[in-house]
């Protein structure tokens, strides 16, 4: 018999949901344990040493992937993020009104069609671009990435701006403000939070797309993710672990400070 | 005293307003005329849904009128925006922008209007000190108290000296004590600026308490406008009775009317005479009301007669229950005498005596 | 009509104006770069393969007669395409599997969570966060690491004693379905915690008062009240289940394929242009019907919870 009776408590339950963070968190704890590996075996440790590291970092292919996803995501990232603001504020807190839902609709598409789908259509429109207009650049990686991030940094923005208060706005405008000043005293400064989570989400997704950008990239266009991708199919070395570990840890700041952003009440 | 009662500050003239389409309309606002003097406080009181807030929107600006004009010292304001309205709103949630700090809020509407900044500084010390508020003043607003909000919301609407200030139900979020001390700050507010105050409640004893005039609103509709007394006593219809204060209403038939006044034969046989509210034709249908307090019990027979059923005690007075031979219940409410009951038992045959100037006649 | 009221409406249409011109970038963007790639696709569905790659402009019902049959080479009768079919069963299959298998994991994992006090629940969320935002790639690598021959589990049985040889994990559905498990587990867990995190626990109290076992309590009270989330929560695991390519590319070597590989393969070896667009089609067709009953659902269970 328990010796109080708890309303909330499932035998088993916690045992089971502690096995998982235990499983979630265990391969990716290995990872990052051999990427510190002396040796060259990815599971047989042979000691502590940043070799790796030093052999990714002098690995030309890989410094030039990263600035390449770096790039992209940057871009893509603020392209997206002023779209998603300016979609948001379109779509919030009016009454319905006709094409509304259309709009819904069409921001979010990206999220509704598997990625496989949508690269493959790429490839498609921009190798007939590519021949018609000769420019071979990352521009399309860039467009892709925007318009698969836009639905990604329009959620907390439109999440952000519908838990706003319209009275505050309203107050404003009673207190001699124009529509131009109130949304850049009022509106702005308190959305802020939430374009910057935005922001962030678009960069970590377009940092971490695989699929569109191995289906769009030209010759020459990897990208982290797709240097990786390429690097899975020969015999894996801990160098692959040590740049995982690095990728890891600049996406966990992000998220950290996604997180962090988004708690904080104004 | 509002000093110069006649002139008006605010016009209402047939202003309806309409929402939604089709089916779904929903008629807010029904044909509404209303003047609003200079310095008063005037108050618009009725239950949710009756339009009060709606029309307080319509004179902010914050939605226009499907119909009508809106006049301010005689311009028609109702197509202009909200900020281009010398009317500031105090929010019932208080809106205060929780990113600056309590002097940039009061400061905003100064700075939106272009004054220059030493203007803005002595405006808002004068606000602060107004208020009473000089100690937070860089404090952000979600670092001070209900009450306290309150204040910064007050001070940062009369700030800019619009000719009328708005107040939708701003003191609903305080406590009992906080919302006793708002009542008699407001007043004084008022009194000090001179500003016209426009007042939402649905609290009846707030509007009572306050008011130079009331405004009574139900269904999109104002049914009687007036001094708070002449609101409590004389109200022109039923439903104005009923809403304010505790009202015994008996229903009869009007045996003869006029000059303001009417005689009523009651369903038990009683003959009561009242002052009459409007005209009445003999034979027409009437409510007689009788406040609680008006009213008078006595031994043996009285205008009414009936058996005490409950007696309430409620400290500063007691209320008596009475079943009437005609089967309504009435009220008497008796102030309480020291250390004394109130002299009648459950279960005793009692009359109720009415005084000439205590009933009213009202429409049904 | 008072002029206020015209003035009333002229801005309201203003608004709407300016509501479709802010909305304008994000539209354009994903209309170039999403929506209308698709229909270019639907497009070449219908065409004629070029003999490398891309299309001829030529009318042609063959692509979408391959998704399912595959004529023969010889006499030019059709047959089913075991092929393409065993592929299609596999993908739905192992989706199926992984979103079952996910639930099973995930509910007692969001239950955990929703039930921790206030101030260490944000922890664990954020713990069962930090995984989904990272990426997907070095994720399956992760997991690949582990069930390698020469992984971790294998090393540590043998270390034990328990096998003598490793056992073969990688490029089996197995791998496939752990992999995706793994990878999928957040999208199960965040929906069912928000859905659990509403659960008014003193309903749990009035179903213990009324004498149900804690079983009971779980069947009867708390499941029925979380299904929005358990719906919400399956078809977020099953619809990029359905669409995986990186997971089976990976896990499944190249041998063990799914609707994503073989569709891949139609735009690279296979050089078969409209089959690929075809198979493209029908996978977004599956997942869009797969959406419509969530939507379905989801509403439905809205209507039912006020």
């Amino acid at each position: 018999m328990d010796k109080t009776f708890s309303i909330q408590r499932m035998p088993g339950f916690a045992t089971i949901a502690l096995f998982c963070f235990a499983l979630l968190y265990l391969p990716i704890a290995t990872l990052v344990v051999f990427a510190f590996n002396d040796g060259s075996s990815i599971v047989m440790w042979e000691g502590l040493s940043l070799r790796w590291f030093r052999q990714a970092w002098n690995n030309s292919q890989v410094i030039d992937a990263s600035i390449r996803s770096l790039q992209i995501a940057s871009v893509a990232a603020v392209l997206a993020t002023i779209a998603a603001t300016m979609a948001a504020i379109a779509t919030t807190r009016t009454r319905s009104y006709r094409g509304l839902t259309f709009k819904y609709a069409f921001i979010n598409q990206p999220l509704m069609v598997p990625e496989i789908v949508t690269a493959v259509a790429l490839l498609v429109l921009f190798s007939r671009i590519k021949v018609m207009t000769g420019y071979s650049g990352l521009g399309y990686l860039i467009l892709a990435h925007t318009a698969f991030c836009i639905p990604f940094a329009y959620l907390p923005i439109r999440a952000r701006l519908e838990s706003m208060d319209l009275s505050l706005e309203r107050a404003a405008a009673d207190l001699y403000a124009t529509p131009w000043k109130t949304f850049r005293r009022i509106t702005l400064p308190l959305l802020w939070p939430g374009i910057l989570a935005g922001f962030m989400l678009a960069f970590v997704i377009s940092l971490d797309d695989v699929v569109i950008t191995e289906f769009v990239k030209s010759a020459g266009q990897d990208t982290l993710p797709t240097y990786m991708l390429g690097q899975l199919r020969r015999v894996v070395t801990p160098e692959m672990n040590a740049i995982s570990t690095v990728f890891l840890l600049i996406s966990v700041a992000i998220v950290t400070l996604f997180f962090l952003i988004s708690r904080r009440k104004v | 005293m509002p000093e110069k009662p006649d002139r008006s500050a605010i016009e209402i003239r047939n202003v309806s307003k309409i929402f939604g389409s089709g089916d779904d309309q929903v008629k807010a606002l029904d044909n509404v005329s209303v003047d609003i003097r200079e310095n008063e406080f005037f108050t618009l009181l009725g239950p949710s849904g009756c339009g009060k807030t709606t029309l307080l929107r319509l004179i902010a600006g914050f939605d226009f009128p499907t119909e009508g004009e809106i006049r301010l010292h005689g311009e028609d304001i109702a197509p202009l925006p909200p900020f281009k309205r010398p009317v500031n709103t105090v929010f019932q949630n208080y809106a205060l922008f929780p990113h600056m700090t309590v002097a940039q809020n009061i400061a905003f509407g100064l700075e939106m209007l272009g004054r220059p900044k030493q203007e803005i500084e002595a405006r808002v010390a004068a606000m602060l000190k107004l208020v009473k508020m000089e100690q937070l003043r860089n404090r952000k607003t979600s670092q001070i108290s209900g009450g306290q909000q309150q204040r910064v919301a007050l001070a940062r609407a009369l700030a800019p000296q619009p000719k009328v200030l708005l107040l939708d139900e701003p003191l609903s979020a305080l406590d009992y004590k906080l919302r006793k001390e708002m009542q008699i700050e407001l007043k004084r507010l008022q009194g000090e600026t001179g500003i016209t105050f426009i007042f939402v409640t649905h609290d009846q004893e707030e509007a009572l308490t306050m008011s130079d005039r009331i405004a009574v609103m139900s269904a999109g509709r104002i049914l009687q406008v007036g001094s708070p007394w002449e609101i409590y006593d004389h109200p022109a219809e039923r439903f104005v009775a009923d809403f304010i204060g505790e009202t015994n209403f008996l229903t009869g038939t009007v045996k003869e009317a006029g000059n303001g006044r009417a005689r009523l034969l009651l369903g038990s046989g009683a003959e009561i005479a009242a002052s009459a509210a409007s005209d009445f034709k003999p034979n027409a249908e009437a409510t007689l009301m009788v406040r609680p307090e008006h009213a008078k019990l006595v031994k043996g027979k009285g205008d009414l007669g009936g058996t005490v059923q409950n007696i309430v005690y409620f400290g500063t007075d007691t209320h008596i229950h009475v079943r009437l031979d005609g089967g309504e219940m009435f009220i008497v409410r008796q102030q309480n005498a020291r250390s004394a009951g109130c002299g009648f038992e459950e279960g005793e045959k009692v009359g109720v005596s009415i005084g000439d100037d205590a009933a009213q006649v009202l429409r049904d | 009509m008072s002029s206020a009221s015209e003035v009333a409406d002229a801005a309201e249409r203003k608004d709407v104006r300016g509501r479709w011109l802010l909305s304008l970038p994000a539209l354009l963007i994903i209309g170039i770069a999403s929506v209308f790639p698709l229909l270019i696709v639907l497009v070449y569905s219908f065409l004629k393969p070029g003999s490398y790659g891309d299309v001829v402009w030529q009318f042609s019902p063959d692509a979408w007669v391959g998704v399912l049959f595959q004529r023969d080479i010889f006499d030019g009768t059709l047959s089913i395409a075991d092929a393409h079919l065993s592929i299609f069963w596999r993908s739905v299959r192992l989706s199926l599997m992984t979103t079952v298998l996910a639930l099973i994991l995930g509910f007692p994992t969001a239950y955990f969570i929703a039930t921790r006090p206030e101030r260490t629940r944000a922890i664990w969320l954020f713990l069962i966060t930090i995984p989904f935002w990272t990426n997907l790639l070095i994720r399956t690598f992760a997991i690949q690491e582990v069930i390698r021959n020469e992984g971790v589990v294998n090393g540590l049985l043998m270390k034990l004693g328990v096998i003598s040889s490793p056992i073969q994990m990688m490029f089996t559905d197995f791998a496939i379905m752990i992999g995706m498990v793994y990878v999928y587990f957040p999208l199960m867990v965040l929906p069912l915690y928000a859905s659990m995190e509403k659960l008014d626990f003193r309903l749990v109290e009035a179903g213990y008062d009324l004498y149900a076992t804690r079983l009971k309590v779980l069947w009867r009270i708390i499941i029925p009240m979380v299904k929005p989330g358990i719906i919400a929560g399956s078809i977020l695991v099953f619809i990029p289940s359905l669409g995986a390519y990186v997971t089976p590319r990976v896990l499944g070597g190249g041998r063990n394929l799914m609707l994503g590989n073989l569709i891949e393969l139609q735009f690279g070896q296979g050089r078969n242009w409209p089959l690929g667009a075809a198979l493209s089609i029908t996978l977004l067709v599956i997942v869009m019907a797969a959406l419509l009953i969530y939507v379905r659902k989801a509403s439905n269970g809205g209507a039912h919870h006020g």
